[in-house]
């Protein structure tokens, strides 16, 4: 356009382009015209990073509503790609988070499709539960002219792996909805098993277009192919610092990690994760290969690919955390691991204390080097919170991380990434996973009550030095938790710095090994009560960030418990106040 | 009084503190940090602690994103050295549960707790005073813990002059009830106006330390203390005491304007006047003191200042009478006479070796389980002595084989065979814990006595009971200028080296090199050790050697 001098604008589309779509919309009636300029539009802002909520009514009667419920991203790129497939192909899409949908919405679509990710142990992720809670109920309607499919995310080393996808699926059943697609679960290494069924269930929408599919629309980019770093084309990021910050005596070793960016076109906010792509610990990968009794120059095939089994069990396959394949694989020779697969509370119990190999040690096979690569998933990024704020810190990102290397069952057990970490590697593959659910307040004069333990800490130090950084003038209010004051109260110094400067406004901390009494966070928040109720009428945002299984759970309760008593209301009422606040996204959480 | 405005920073934080409160309350309520604020660790001192921290973790926890390891030591008001097996099992429970795993005796017969916590402060702090022990005014600017030669096997008058010890202490302990307030029953008794009818609101311009001799020992080094009490006894009976005033330790490095001074003795007192004496001398020091310059507030600099005629006027002048003349005392020893020794009623005293006065479990010597066990069946007392011993006093006959028992048991016994140069050492704590080391000390010492006893061997002089004294700074907690030979820490590995006290602490030793390690420590020792041991004249002592050799070292 700049080559042009005419102040009269000249239309983007010229020559064939237009004739295309001329043609493409020639035999549309005035509602598919007026539907075809939204989904145009769409289109052309689907190249943002954010998706934006797209209204139901806005689309016609072939079109599927996409749904996604999410809590670490999976779940979001799944219904985005098969969106992106769908109108490839002809289909009107309308991508919905789950958050944002009223339950009852549900009732007067025709089509929908759910990418329904289980968080933890069988629970939904953080700000659907509304939505499921209704479906669940007495007072959910009949279905019968929904079609649907489902694809359930879960990681299988879960004892209630996909609990969310399967549950609503019979649920979906039982209320007269169609499955047109088999529903399947997928664990961590979900990119080829999504794909395959989001083919077939875009295969039977066209099948299904009442939209003629031989005027489809040509294939626009939804996106500039990206040339940003990602999962599968990760940035080797230059590490800088590698510095243990909890202190002698400590029953944990934690680092701080400091990465280099400069150069990737890697960026971040506060809140955001990065994901580190690890190679196993290669004393682990001897360790195992010595278990199974296989030399790890054996020939194995990874898809197309032909390398060895040691390198196979080094840098492409999961090797620490159990599936459920696997046990399922070697149960086929143990008796003893089918009683425990069926037997819900025995193979959680199973997952939470067994890695891998102790299941090779304790239930001996003779394995063949392929079927071992076979029968392991995919070695997964892992997801770290970024510890730093990136304008304090361009073209760095801090990390904090737990080292996971204990004795266990006359075992050592190494974690994958952390080992990698420390290792001495002088680079590290990384990528930015954007968390929008863990986001400062658009308003820098908004309170916020920060609630962490141990690691958990580690967005907070990036909304902290964010907020310095920027200016914002908001009150800052951090809640800690860790075992041992003298040694595991991360980043105390800058702590205290802040809350001497001002900007941290309030600092309590709870250490639960220093006396024969176990202090945690949530018994910091009920005696704080007063407060907390008082900086959440005030309009406070609260983040929990650390342990899912104890943490978060005991600091939910504390919550309603000051809800309740503070505010002067009921169980009920006071539920609604928290469901409210996670509503409006002032109760964000990022646990795991 | 001096102009406000150059005042010291101390005096101003005493002004406003209410009494010694601070916001000491607040700073134990304050979890997220194991230090207390700035001006309050000033006011601490008053009630018995001071903040520290591991200095030998400092740079390494900064790199960690922590703060310094903020402990406290505490040390607890023993006045004349005495204290109960109940009391001892008290302390030991602390040291054991609260601090780490030692008891501490110092050089002015106190504990010392090391490593206590913040979060454990109240709670030590309120058991120690359960045993009935205390620690207020254990360090700060009041009357420190008063001393007492703790013989009771030699001499007739300890009793007397134990007593008037203990006197002294409870006249002089502040009034403040901020003490009770913060660790004790924590309430404020409403409408009370807190008085310090001795002190005043600001207390002392400095420490102020008091001692009372029993000649012929002067284990307490009576000239090293602001106030001191020499005991006289006529036809076996105390008849009263001379009075000491002046005396003090504390040097800065670099700082002309400071030296340690030897008291002056300036009169005699009647035991139902000490108490008199003693309020008027602080009296005189609470009024005159330099307050605007901490390392020139001792009494020793108020009355250099002035002179020791205008001070005896002053005194008398405030007593309404004049002190008489001094009677005539012979000291005869400084160190502790260790082993059995059976007093005039027939009950056994023992005199126990305590390497560097620290209670604790090493190796085989487990000097704080043998003396826990011994607390448990011992029927008299504890006694601790200046220099950093013990005396488990008041043994039976019948119980005398038990304790030998127990000793030997706990290699206790085996500790006690050791030269007379390690009988007499003495150290600070120093590093790690105390914050104004430059050196080692405590850690230091045992190697250090040994590459002396080395050198002493080597000239056939193993058997001299040489008195070595160091610390890690000039401050002169282990009164080294007052040694015949003594190290002051400068920096690590380094020291000054003080020769030439006598060997009854009657003399100043003298600075003989600056900033030296210790190979030229010892070699200025071995030189100086050949000459002692090839010019000696008869009888004459090490320290008596090299002051009269001293000129010539100087020269070299």
């Amino acid at each position: 356009m700049a080559a042009s001098p005419s102040t009269i604008p000249i239309a983007p589309i010229t020559g064939v382009a237009l004739q295309s779509l001329h043609s493409a919309v020639a035999d549309f009636d005035r509602e598919q015209l007026i539907w075809s300029s939204g989904y145009l539009a769409g289109l052309a802002r689907a190249g943002n990073a954010v998706e934006q909520p797209q209204p139901a009514a806005a689309a016609g009667p072939d079109a599927w509503t996409v749904f996604y419920a999410t809590e670490t991203g999976n779940s979001r790129r799944v219904a985005q790609s098969l969106a992106e497939r769908a109108r490839d192909a002809g289909v009107a899409v309308d991508l919905q988070d789950l958050r944002d949908v009223r339950p009852k919405a549900l009732a007067k679509l025709t089509r929908a499709a759910f990418v329904l990710a289980t968080h933890g142990i069988g629970e939904p992720p953080d700000g659907t539960e509304t939505f499921f809670d209704f479906w669940q109920s007495d007072r959910a309607p009949r279905l019968e002219n929904l079609e649907y499919a489902i694809l359930a995310l879960g990681d299988s080393s879960y004892a209630d792996f996909c609990a969310m996808g399967r549950l609503f699926d019979e649920r979906l059943r039982a209320l007269g909805a169609k499955p047109v697609v088999d529903p399947i679960e997928c664990d961590l290494d979900f990119d080829e098993p999504a794909a395959d069924w989001s083919g077939k269930l875009v295969e039977h929408a066209t099948k299904n277009l009442t939209v003629s599919t031989a005027n489809r629309v040509q294939r626009v980019p939804l996106r500039a192919v990206s040339k940003l770093p990602s999962k599968d084309r990760p940035f080797d990021a230059e590490l800088l610092l590698d510095q243990r910050i909890t202190g002698r005596g400590s029953s944990k070793d934690v680092r701080h990690i400091e990465l280099g960016l400069e150069g990737s076109g890697l960026s971040y906010l506060p809140g955001d994760s990065l994901g580190v792509v690890p190679e196993n610990p290669p004393r682990l990968v001897e360790a195992l290969l010595d278990v199974v009794q296989l030399d790890g120059d054996a020939a194995v095939t990874l898809g197309e690919r032909q390398t060895s089994l040691a390198k196979a069990l080094s840098f492409s396959k999961e090797i620490t955390v159990v599936s459920r394949p696997l046990i399922e694989h070697a149960a086929k020779q143990h008796d003893a691991l089918q009683r425990i697969l069926d037997d819900r509370s025995q193979l959680a119990d199973f997952f939470a204390t067994r890695q891998i190999i102790d299941l090779l040690a304790d239930y001996p096979h003779a394995w063949e080097a392929q079927e071992l690569v076979d029968s392991l998933r995919r070695l997964s990024p892992r997801l770290y919170s970024i510890a730093s704020s990136p304008d304090a810190n361009p073209d760095e990102a801090h990390l904090t991380v737990s080292v996971v290397a204990f004795e266990q069952f006359g075992r050592a057990h190494w974690g994958a990434a952390s080992n990698y970490l420390i290792s001495g590697t002088r680079t590290v593959p990384v990528y930015v996973e954007p968390n929008d659910r863990f986001r400062l307040p658009a308003d820098g004069d908004t309170p916020i009550i920060m609630i962490g333990a141990g690691t958990g800490v580690a967005p907070y130090r990036a909304f902290v030095e964010h907020r310095q950084e920027l200016g914002h003038r908001g009150d800052n209010w951090l809640v800690f938790g860790d075992r041992n004051f003298a040694s595991d109260f991360l980043y105390q110094l800058e702590w205290l710095r802040y809350r001497k400067d001002g900007i941290l406004s309030r600092l309590d901390v709870a250490f639960s090994r220093d006396r024969a009494e176990k202090v945690y966070v949530q018994h910091r928040l009920l005696e704080q009560a007063k407060g907390i109720y008082e900086w959440l009428e005030r309009g406070a945002h609260v983040y929990v960030c650390g342990d899912a299984s104890h943490m978060a759970v005991d600091v939910h309760a504390a919550l309603q418990t000051v809800v309740e008593q503070q505010g002067g209301v009921s169980a009920e009422r006071a539920t609604e106040y928290l469901n409210q606040l996670k509503s409006a996204r002032r109760y964000q959480r990022d646990v795991y | 009084m001096a102009n406000d405005t150059v005042l010291t920073p101390v005096e101003h934080i005493k002004a406003r503190s209410n009494y010694l409160r601070g916001t000491i309350k607040e700073g134990l309520a304050d979890t997220a940090t194991g230090a207390l604020a700035e001006d309050d660790t000033q006011l601490s001192k008053f009630h018995g602690f001071y903040q520290q921290d591991d200095r030998d973790l400092r740079s390494e926890r900064m790199r960690q994103k922590l703060e310094p390891a903020y402990s406290f030591m505490i040390r607890v008001r023993v006045p004349g050295g005495i204290a109960t097996p109940a009391q001892w099992l008290a302390l030991d429970e602390l040291a054991t549960s609260q601090a780490n795993n030692s008891l501490r005796l110092t050089t002015r017969q106190a504990f010392q707790f090391h490593g206590v916590v913040k979060g454990d402060l109240q709670s030590t702090i309120r058991r120690i005073n359960y045993s009935l022990l205390d620690t207020i005014a254990a360090c700060g600017d009041v009357n420190r813990n008063v001393m007492c030669t703790p013989v009771a096997e030699t001499s007739a008058v300890h009793e007397g002059a134990y007593r008037v010890a203990t006197q002294i202490s409870e006249h002089l302990t502040p009034q403040t009830t901020a003490y009770h307030e913060i660790w004790l029953d924590g309430e404020k008794v409403a409408g009370t106006q807190d008085h310090e009818p001795i002190y005043g609101a600001t207390y002392l311009p400095r420490k102020f330390k008091i001692a009372v001799a029993i000649p012929p020992s002067n284990d307490v080094d009576i000239f090293a203390q602001d106030l001191g009490y020499i005991a006289i006894e006529q036809d076996g009976k105390l008849i009263g005491f001379n009075v000491t005033v002046g005396g003090g330790m504390g040097v800065t490095h670099g700082e002309a304007g400071t030296y340690p001074r030897v008291a002056d003795v300036i009169g005699f007192c009647t035991p139902e006047q000490v108490v008199d004496v003693a309020e008027h001398v602080v009296g005189i020091q609470r009024d005159n003191g330099d307050r605007t310059n901490r390392k020139h507030a001792r009494l020793k600099y108020t009355i250099d200042d002035r002179s020791i005629e205008w001070f005896k006027d002053e005194l008398a002048k405030r007593l309404g009478y004049a002190l008489p003349k001094p009677k005539s005392y012979r000291f005869a020893s400084r160190g502790d006479v260790f082993g059995w020794a059976k007093d005039r009623h027939g009950q056994w005293h023992l005199t126990l070796f305590i390497p560097e006065g620290r209670i604790q479990d090493r190796g085989k010597a487990r000097v704080l389980t043998g003396l826990r066990e011994l607390a448990r069946v011992h029927k008299g007392d504890f006694r601790l002595t200046a220099n950093q011993n013990l005396i488990v006093s008041g043994i039976s006959d019948a119980a005398r084989p038990s304790v030998e028992g127990l000793l030997t048991e706990y290699g206790i016994q085996q500790l006690q065979s050791i030269s007379p140069l390690r009988q007499q050492a003495l150290a600070c704590v120093a590093l790690p814990t105390c914050a104004l080391a430059m050196a080692e000390a405590e850690r230091y010492l045992p190697d250090l006595t040994s590459n002396v006893e080395a050198l002493l061997d080597r000239h056939g002089l193993v058997q001299e009971p040489i008195s070595l004294r160091i610390t890690g700074c000039p401050n002169g907690c282990a009164r080294p200028y007052l040694a015949e030979i003594a190290l002051v820490g400068k920096a690590p590995g380094r020291y000054n080296l003080y020769l030439g006290g006598d060997a009854l602490g009657h003399r100043l030793n003298r600075l003989v090199h600056e900033n030296i390690d210790e190979n030229n420590i010892l070699a200025t020792l071995d030189g100086l050790f050949a000459r002692f041991a090839a010019e000696r004249s008869n009888g004459e002592s090490f320290g008596d050697f090299a002051h009269r050799a001293l000129p010539a070292v100087e020269a070299r």
